[in-house]
């Protein structure tokens, strides 16, 4: 069995009568990058706090490598995180504010600027933070969640505010510290990256765990889908109306039929259509991506 | 906690606030400092409420800590604005969150926080007096005070009870700030009601109810600065003060320590 770096049992947390977080149980394995996805208002951010020590849970257990979340003293100097976006003093610059850290969490002064040099803030550290674009205080906040050498690195929604550039190098910086054995918890929108980069997910909706596991796990036990484009697009309608009536549910997207069947039905589609007299430009079948699963599972549009 | 102190002084020596210290500090110390000594001969009066100090009570010991001790509760809410906006600062911006993570130990990083301006105060208060002093020197021949008795042990002696009363003084109102600072959790707020109510409420309320002074935070923080004699006695006003300060930062440390950190 893997070791885990995070673990959530019946982890619940209640403002009211409202659950931010109800019973959520799941595991992160060490060494992984594992993604932690939901809409907005799920109980991703308060998760991840009660993880850090920042909220006390209603109720249930949770460790992180290997302590309670009751004894956060324990861990969180190996802990690196950024939580809800960058927060930092304006008017110190970011060398300073990561020297502030630096010195209460009691690492060498050094390492700021061997960060600074990493996130490439390297020319603007003795800059006022809030002279700062969005995308540079991203970076400063990632920066300030590498200053302990993490065993274990929280980041919420890092790519936020970032370029396509920016974003590439945050998703190189986070595969590396997997590679060195680091583990990763990142929330993100954007699911595509974490489609890319993750090897397990925990997936909430309304403040409940519906997945946690491997990504591959929730992709293969989705329903793939057989997309077929008619070389004349008049033909979509006739080949749609053959296909319900062979028991085949479809519908028409941007000038091509999604047709919810696996590979051994594609030669039937075929031949359906070549015997109705259309030719197909192609067909080809594809399992939905982490973004449509995300959508089905959530119920989000 | 050396390392909470030595983070906390690195964000209170930013140059917006060192010298916007300065210059209010400075600035205050100027004033009424030069007040007594320049408005010497004036009908209306060189100090406190139109009191008059004549050139030959400038010539005592004392003279070397008028301006210094005038200055003294003005030092105070110096104080319990840096306290309060320092505190709840943390909160507005967010970086609370920051702070905990690297140092989980609530009451560490309040009592860091608290050694780390008392710190500041501490050099707010020695600039303030050494201003003071230097003032007070450049000016006494132009208001023909003679400064023979200033060099002396007792004028020494007077300087530093002065120093050590503002600097109580100066924590008392500072400690105050913190307090309403980790209670309102927003800088501007903080520092509205601990000046409205230092500077203003008391005052009307101690128009009104005469007695209700002897009970009251402010008067007694301003009567530990001018080293007792107001309204009551020096360890009345200190007790008082240590009374408020030890409920109203036991609330707030009760507070700081179990509220979730949801910002």
């Amino acid at each position: 069995m893997e070791k885990a770096a995070i673990t959530a049992s019946d982890l619940t947390k209640m403002y009211g009568d409202r659950a931010a977080l109800s019973h959520g149980n799941f595991v992160v394995p060490e060494g992984s990058i594992c993604g932690f996805v939901g809409p907005n208002g799920s109980g991703k951010t308060t998760t991840i706090r009660m993880l850090l020590g920042l909220i006390t849970p209603s109720g249930g257990t949770a460790t992180v490598l290997g302590e309670s979340i009751s004894h956060p003293e324990k861990y969180l100097p190996f802990v690196g995180a950024m939580i809800e976006g960058p927060a930092f003093y304006p008017a110190l610059s970011g060398r300073e504010n990561l020297k502030v850290l630096a010195e209460l969490g009691g690492f060498p002064l050094s390492r700021v600027d061997q960060l600074l040099e990493k996130v490439d803030l390297a020319d603007r550290g003795g800059s006022k933070f809030k002279t700062y674009s969005l995308g540079m205080k991203q970076r400063l906040g990632i920066a300030a969640a590498l200053l302990p050498n993490p065993k274990l690195l929280i980041l919420d929604e890092p790519t936020n505010g970032l370029d396509p550039s920016g974003i590439q190098e945050v998703r190189g910086i986070i595969r590396d510290l997997a590679d060195t054995g680091t583990t990763v918890f990142v929330s993100s929108h954007i699911l595509s990256e974490l489609e890319m980069i993750c090897e397990y997910l925990v997936m909430l909706r309304e403040g409940k765990v519906i997945f946690s596991g491997r990504t591959q796990e929730l992709l293969s036990g989705q329903k793939p889908i057989i997309i077929a484009k008619p070389e004349y697009e008049v033909d979509l309608n006739t080949l749609a109306k053959k296909l319900s009536e062979s028991g085949f549910t479809n519908s028409i997207v941007n000038g091509s039929l999604h047709i919810e069947a696996g590979q051994e039905a594609s030669a039937a589609i075929n031949r359906m259509a070549f015997e109705a007299g259309i030719t197909l430009a192609s067909i080809s079948v594809v399992l939905p991506t982490l973004e449509e699963t995300f959508f089905e599972m959530t119920g989000e549009n | 906690m050396i390392r909470v102190v030595i983070a906390e002084l690195r964000k209170l020596r930013r140059p917006s606030l060192l010298l916007g210290t300065i210059a209010t500090v400075g600035g205050l110390t100027a004033l009424f400092t030069s007040i007594i000594f320049l408005m010497i001969d004036s009908e209306n009066g060189n100090s406190e409420r139109g009191e008059r100090i004549s050139a030959a009570e400038l010539s005592n010991p004392t003279g070397l800590i008028n301006g210094f001790q005038l200055v003294g509760v003005f030092l105070g809410i110096v104080s319990l604005c840096i306290f309060a906006s320092q505190t709840a600062q943390e909160y507005s911006l967010g970086t609370l969150r920051n702070l905990l993570v690297r140092q989980p130990s609530r009451m560490k990083i309040l009592a860091g926080k608290f050694i780390a301006m008392k710190l500041f105060a501490l050099v707010m208060v020695l600039f303030a007096g050494a201003l003071s002093i230097a003032i007070s020197y450049a000016l006494s021949g132009r208001a023909k005070v003679d400064t023979t008795s200033w060099g002396t042990s007792a004028a020494m002696q007077l300087l530093f009870e002065n120093t050590l009363n503002i600097f109580i003084s100066t924590l008392c109102y500072g400690a105050f700030g913190m307090i309403l600072g980790l209670l309102l959790r927003s800088p501007i707020s903080a520092i509205a009601v601990g000046v409205l109510w230092s500077l203003i409420l008391e005052n009307i309320l101690g128009a009104l109810v005469k007695s209700t002074v002897k009970w009251l935070p402010g008067f007694n923080f301003q009567n530990l600065s001018s080293g007792g004699g107001l309204n009551s006695s020096y360890k009345h006003s200190l007790a008082i003060s240590l009374g408020y300060l030890i409920i109203g930062g036991g609330l707030a440390a009760i507070l700081f320590k179990r509220r979730d950190v949801a910002n």
